[in-house]
């Protein structure tokens, strides 16, 4: 089992969450973050107040799958993210040590696996 | 007898004219709250952009070109610049309050008229391109209507009747609306994603000032304090709320809830509806009309999304069919015991319905035509469009480089000296 962290652009949501479906991977949790990479920073100013904003907005995706899972989860998010532009975000892959599903108690494996399927 | 200058009118008229100047900051909020909240600061500057732009404008051709002489399709020239317009009354319209006022109200008008349009074409049109578009369009689309339907033009001459603007602000915006929604096209995720209200409570809020700046609008067309005008003050209290309650029950019907933002576009319909009708019909047909003349307006709001016209904030529905509903509701139902000009047809003034349908025929194909060809032509000089990547980041910090709902987590200061940003603790802005 792997945990899949995608960083995308908050306008590339709704293709990623497309991309996902398509490659039938169900379940993920997104959140609003911030954060610096490679892009360049934003001038911005305010009255006499000129600042260089060095956090962008970004989306966290988080999808726990098993390991058949993990190349189509990481195209989805590739597919689904991708602008060609500096600032498309990145992916990471860690180890899941174990899943509990809380409503039935079910771990690791069954656990990540979408109810009916 | 000279016109002379009449203080309780003069009193009045200059707070209506300020009542209508708050409207289209009211129209800035109205909007900025129905798109998504990046391009909230983008929207608002729109109608700011507005009223720099077409006061100029107006105070420099504009005026003169509808206000000034009698010629069938546009003013003259004598009021260039504002010159001979002093303190002694225009001797053809507002003829108890100083011409200065007249031409300051009538100015209220044009810009709210420019800021309007903005509706059809936020969240993807360059900020640059739409100055030069507001400063074109306001004198050739604008004050050539104004002329028509208020200054002595063809409309006006005929007999036409159009008490506080369905001809020149909501025909004429409206119909440049889809226009420009047709010329600068569909922002690029329109149909594909759920383009929703960013905040709902701005729109009613910029809803209600727009209604409470109506009164001087509508209540200020007759340039006085006479009947014509308390008749169109209190027509606008009753007309909204006619259309408050037919606009909730199509929405339960359709729905089976009442919504917040169908409200708010309510009380928007009913206000444009009255617009043109004010000084005209008598209280019961106003009701009548809020009620009735909503209704066509909310089937075009249900309609349009449907279609691939992205026409982004509805403008042909709330001011382009709602004013052309009400042009032709006083074909129908003025009444000279109530307005002391004229009646319309159920009173058995038939033609009157003609002198309307006329303005509805012509207002809408020159408002359509000259704004599309204009923004055509402007796309020549200036691309009118923001590009994808721009819109997708939003037009509040690729045109404005700000933002509205700033955190300050992450911003650095650039301090003036030296050549470049001194690495500091992030700055609170």
């Amino acid at each position: 089992m792997k945990l899949v962290i995608g960083i995308v652009r908050p306008e590339k949501v709704n293709d990623v969450l497309e991309a996902l479906y398509r490659a039938e991977v169900r379940g993920a949790s997104i959140s609003r973050v911030q954060g610096h990479g490679g892009e360049l920073d934003r001038v911005e100013t305010y009255r006499g107040t000129t600042v260089k904003m060095g956090l962008s907005d970004k989306m966290r995706f988080e999808v726990a799958v098993s390991e058949a899972f993990v190349e189509p989860t990481i195209e989805a998010l590739c597919s689904g993210a991708r602008t060609g532009e500096v600032g498309d975000g990145k992916i990471f892959v860690v180890p899941l040590e174990r899943v509990v599903r809380i409503r039935t108690g079910e771990t690791d494996d069954s656990a990540v696996t979408p109810v009916g399927a | 007898m000279p016109p002379t200058v009449d203080t309780g009118d003069t009193a009045w008229m200059l707070i209506a004219t300020a009542l209508v100047l708050l409207m289209t900051p009211a129209l800035g909020l109205f909007y900025s709250g129905l798109v998504r909240a990046k391009n909230t600061l983008n929207t608002f500057m729109m109608c700011v952009a507005a009223i720099a732009v077409a006061t100029v404008t107006w105070a420099l051709v504009g005026y003169s070109l509808a206000f000034d002489g009698t010629g069938d399709l546009i003013g003259g020239l004598g009021y260039v610049g504002l010159q001979g317009v002093t303190f002694a009354p225009n001797p053809d319209y507002g003829t108890t309050i100083p011409h200065l006022l007249f031409f300051a109200f009538q100015g209220t008008f044009c810009i709210l008229t420019v800021a309007l349009v903005s509706g059809a074409v936020v969240e993807r049109m360059r900020f640059s391109a739409f100055l030069l578009f507001a400063a074109l369009w306001s004198i050739l689309v604008y004050a050539v209507l104004a002329h028509w339907g208020f200054g002595g033009g063809w409309l006006f001459e005929r007999g036409t009747l159009d008490f506080a603007g369905g001809i020149a602000v909501e025909m004429a915006s409206g119909f440049s609306a889809l226009a420009a929604a047709l010329v600068v096209g569909a922002r690029k995720d329109y149909g594909r994603q759920a383009l929703l209200p960013h905040n709902a409570i701005y729109v009613l809020m910029g809803a209600g000032l727009l209604w409470f700046g109506w009164f001087g609008f509508n209540g200020g067309s007759g340039f006085g304090t006479g009947q014509n005008s308390v008749l169109a003050f209190t027509n606008t209290l009753l007309t909204p709320a006619c259309s408050l309650l037919t606009w909730f029950v199509l929405d339960a019907v359709r729905g089976r809830r009442v919504t917040a933002i169908g409200a708010a576009t309510a009380i928007i319909v009913g206000c444009v509806l009255i617009t043109p009708a004010g000084g005209f019909i008598s209280p019961g047909w106003a009701m009548a009309l809020g009620a009735a003349g909503a209704i066509p307006c909310w089937m075009l709001i249900d309609f349009r999304p449907r279609t691939r016209v992205d026409e982004t904030l509805d403008v042909l529905a709330a001011h382009g069919l709602a004013g052309l509903t009400g042009i032709l509701f006083v074909g129908f139902f003025a009444n000279e015991g109530w307005n002391g000009i004229a009646d319309g047809l159920i009173y058995g003034n038939a033609a009157q319905l003609g002198h309307q349908v006329l303005a509805v025929l012509a207002v809408p194909t020159y408002a359509f035509v000259v704004t599309f060809l204009l923004l055509k032509g402007i796309n020549l000089i200036l691309p009118l469009r923001a590009t994808e990547q721009e819109e997708a980041l939003g037009m509040d910090i690729v045109q404005h480089g700000e933002e509205a709902y700033i955190t300050g987590e992450g911003a650095l200061l650039i301090t003036p000296d030296g050549d470049g940003e001194k690495e500091k603790e992030p700055a609170g802005v």
